[in-house]
């Protein structure tokens, strides 16, 4: 495939990046649909809606997060020089609450009365759980009653911040499931109800409105390197479900050809076991929740189950801008496995004191893969994009204690 | 003439409305479904819409999951389905067959070899419902190539502003879906049917047929009196459901049962406009 002059132009008017994206929905929300476009593009304008994210992104958020250097990481591989984006220090714990904050303020704009979204880990369905509160807007939440049984204290979260979660048993009761519900319920309400999708996928324009919101990220690690060591960095590391955290960081840097960036997805049990969340991996393009991207799939075109130990990369697709910064080969996709991400997990917590949440615990095993034979001049970001209390119960029964 | 220009051509003429029925292909398991669709035209059903199963239905309430789900357990897939259909055309030629379904199914299986099979094996027309206007390079305008017609679902959502778009490509018949939702979930008020229908009827000169929420005889009857064809699938596969065994095994009074209401909304159906007008 070439090169297009630009990464950074997608998508066009319909919603494509190259031939992922696009608008594969009920026609019953086709015209919510295209007003949420038509509201969002009128406040991309609008320097009274930037004031608004930029004023609660720095006093509610906490924004800017850290850049930090990881010297002790460093020192133990012994070889790139490894920075932390701090998402994790974000309220609520994680990057999703840049986004949720975002869309927020859009269904605001747009006059929405009632907030739903989907959540797998529950860290996404927390951040729009908190917004709502914050705004006083009432929250409904589906999550698979699966996720719910693993990720109790999240869920106990939400119902604090006043949302009401939904358990959804049809199909795998997973992430995915959760997002058929969401839909199904956006269908019945469409009039008065804002879906806040988490992660940078669906129907145009959520997969480009989600990264701009996330693509913070990716802006502070530009400013933040340059004042830390006067330079772009070198390598971009972060995991993948469906791709909002890695988007961010490496939206903005898509164009500077020197910045090689790296999308970590989830292996599982191994890509040869069949139970896995890496999409683009072992997926194939298909059509679902509202656009054309790579899909854990049959022969048949039927959805497979994703496997992850992480509960916020266990989904069976991923963001179509993903794939298309696969196939034009801009960014490199690679796999971990549970096992390795485990591993990260702990290493991470001894050596710097920090808890990661086992999503970002995959990008931290790449990078115990690839920063002992890097340079020691070489300056390579891993966004650490979520805490891990959420995850000490399931860690610990991974590894035989019982709490 | 189309089948389904013929069928609508021979309901104007007989003075009344027709039905659709729907069932999901393979529910509950591909022998049962294939004895079943056999029988429907002479229990009355005028167009029979076949769902073709996908694992995440998302404009489908739980009676239509549940029937995929079945039908995927049994070993359903878009192939056999195909072949189902070609099988039912050496026995009946003149009742139209609309496969019902989402988009993945079919991009997977590849668009010309699906549309090729399709035409082949006597499928008149296709209801995609993930596939809107915006989309309709993907779908729509190779099946109006190919000679089947995509027919166009209408919501309560499709303003004067949006009808025109949706109905510009339609073919076949427009699909009026009654309420904002899902499968088998509320019911619209005969009076909001009336006023949607005549607002499409100001876009289009095609049928229309209003599916969504219609369980009983004497809802297809109302609806038979307002539009062009009345559409049943929720009760009806709820119906068969019912009929099931623990192990999802259709139990001897399967085929009685749901043939039973089909011949019950059929003359809801074609009494309709004969009781009272």
């Amino acid at each position: 495939m070439t090169s297009p002059n630009t990464f950074r132009g997608g998508p066009d008017e319909q919603g494509h990046f190259g031939i992922f994206g696009g608008r594969y929905v009920a026609e019953t929300l086709m015209p919510l649909i295209l007003e949420v476009e038509k509201a969002y593009e009128a406040a991309k304008k609008d320097p009274a809606f930037a004031a608004d994210i930029a004023y609660y992104a720095e006093h509610y958020v906490g924004r800017p997060s850290p850049l930090y250097y990881a010297d002790r990481m460093t020192k133990h591989f012994g070889g790139a020089k490894i920075y932390f984006k701090r998402e994790e220090l974000n309220h609520t714990g994680s990057h999703k609450i840049n986004n949720s904050m975002g869309q927020i303020l859009l269904a605001r704009r747009m006059g929405k009365g009632r907030i739903i979204a989907e959540t797998g880990a529950g860290q996404h369905g927390v951040a729009v759980a908190t917004v709502c509160a914050l705004f006083d807007l009432p929250c409904t939440v589906y999550m698979g009653a699966a996720d719910i049984e693993r990720q109790k204290p999240n869920v106990f979260r939400m119902r604090l911040l006043g949302a009401e979660v939904k358990p959804v048993h049809s199909g795998t009761a997973t992430l995915k499931d959760a997002m058929n519900e969401a839909l199904r319920d956006w269908v019945a309400n469409v009039e008065d109800t804002f879906y806040i999708i988490g992660t940078a996928a669906g129907p145009h324009p959520y997969p480009a409105m989600v990264r701009d919101f996330q693509s913070v990220i990716g802006n502070d690690v530009r400013w933040q390197m340059e004042k830390a060591e006067g330079r772009l960095p070198d390598t971009l590391c972060a995991c993948i479900g469906g791709g909002s955290n890695a988007i961010g960081l490496f939206h903005p840097f898509l164009d500077d050809s020197s910045v090689k960036m790296i999308g970590v997805e989830a292996a599982g049990k191994g890509i040869d076991s069949g139970l896995h969340a890496a999409s683009l991996t072992g997926g194939e393009p298909g059509v679902l929740h509202g656009n054309r991207t790579y899909l854990l799939q049959t022969e048949d075109g039927q959805i497979k189950d994703a496997h992850s130990i992480s509960a916020g990369l266990d989904y069976p697709g991923i963001g179509p801008e993903h794939s298309w910064l696969h196939d034009t080969g801009r960014v490199d996709y690679v796999a971990i496995t549970d096992a390795e991400a485990l591993e990260a997990f702990q290493l991470c917590s001894k050596l710097e004191g920090i808890i990661p949440a086992l999503e970002p615990s995959h990008a931290l095993a790449h990078v115990a893969k690839i920063a002992p034979d890097l340079p020691k001049d070489h300056l390579l970001v891993v966004n650490l994009c979520g805490r891990g209390d959420k995850d000490i119960f399931a860690v610990a029964e991974h590894l035989g204690v019982t709490l | 003439m189309s089948r389904i220009e013929t069928r609508f051509a021979a309901l104007k003429s007989e003075d009344r409305a027709g039905l659709v029925v729907y069932f999901t292909c393979g529910d509950p398991d591909g022998a049962t479904f294939e004895k079943l669709l056999a029988a429907l035209p002479a229990a009355g059903a005028d167009f029979i819409e076949i769902g073709m199963p996908f694992s995440d239905p998302m404009a489908d309430g739980p009676a239509i999951q549940a029937a995929g789900l079945r039908a995927l357990k049994a070993g359903m897939t878009l192939a056999k389905t195909l072949a189902i259909v070609r099988r039912f055309r050496e026995t009946n030629d003149a009742t139209p067959v609309v496969l019902m379904g989402y988009y993945n199914p079919i991009y997977r299986y590849g668009v010309p070899r699906f549309l090729e099979e399709a035409k082949r094996s006597g499928v008149d027309g296709l209801i995609i419902v993930d596939l809107p206007p915006e989309e309709d390079g993907e779908l729509c305008l190779p099946s109006l190539a190919a000679g089947v017609d995509f027919i166009r679902l209408t919501t309560p959502t499709s303003d004067d502003r949006r009808l025109p778009t949706v109905v510009a490509r339609a073919s076949g018949f427009v699909y009026y879906v009654s309420i904002a939702g899902i499968t088998g979930t509320k019911s619209a008020a005969g009076t909001a049917i009336a006023s949607a229908v005549e607002r499409i009827r100001h876009h289009t000169s095609l049928p229309i047929a209003v599916g969504f929420g219609i369980r009983t005889p004497e809802q297809a009857a109302e609806v038979a009196r307002i539009a062009d064809a009345a559409v049943v699938g929720s009760a009806l596969v709820q119906k068969l459901a019912s009929e099931l065994d623990d192990k999802d095994r259709a139990k001897p009074g399967l085929f009685d049962s749901v043939l039973g209401d089909v011949r019950a909304l059929a003359a809801g159906v074609r009494t309709a406009r004969k009781v009272s007008a």
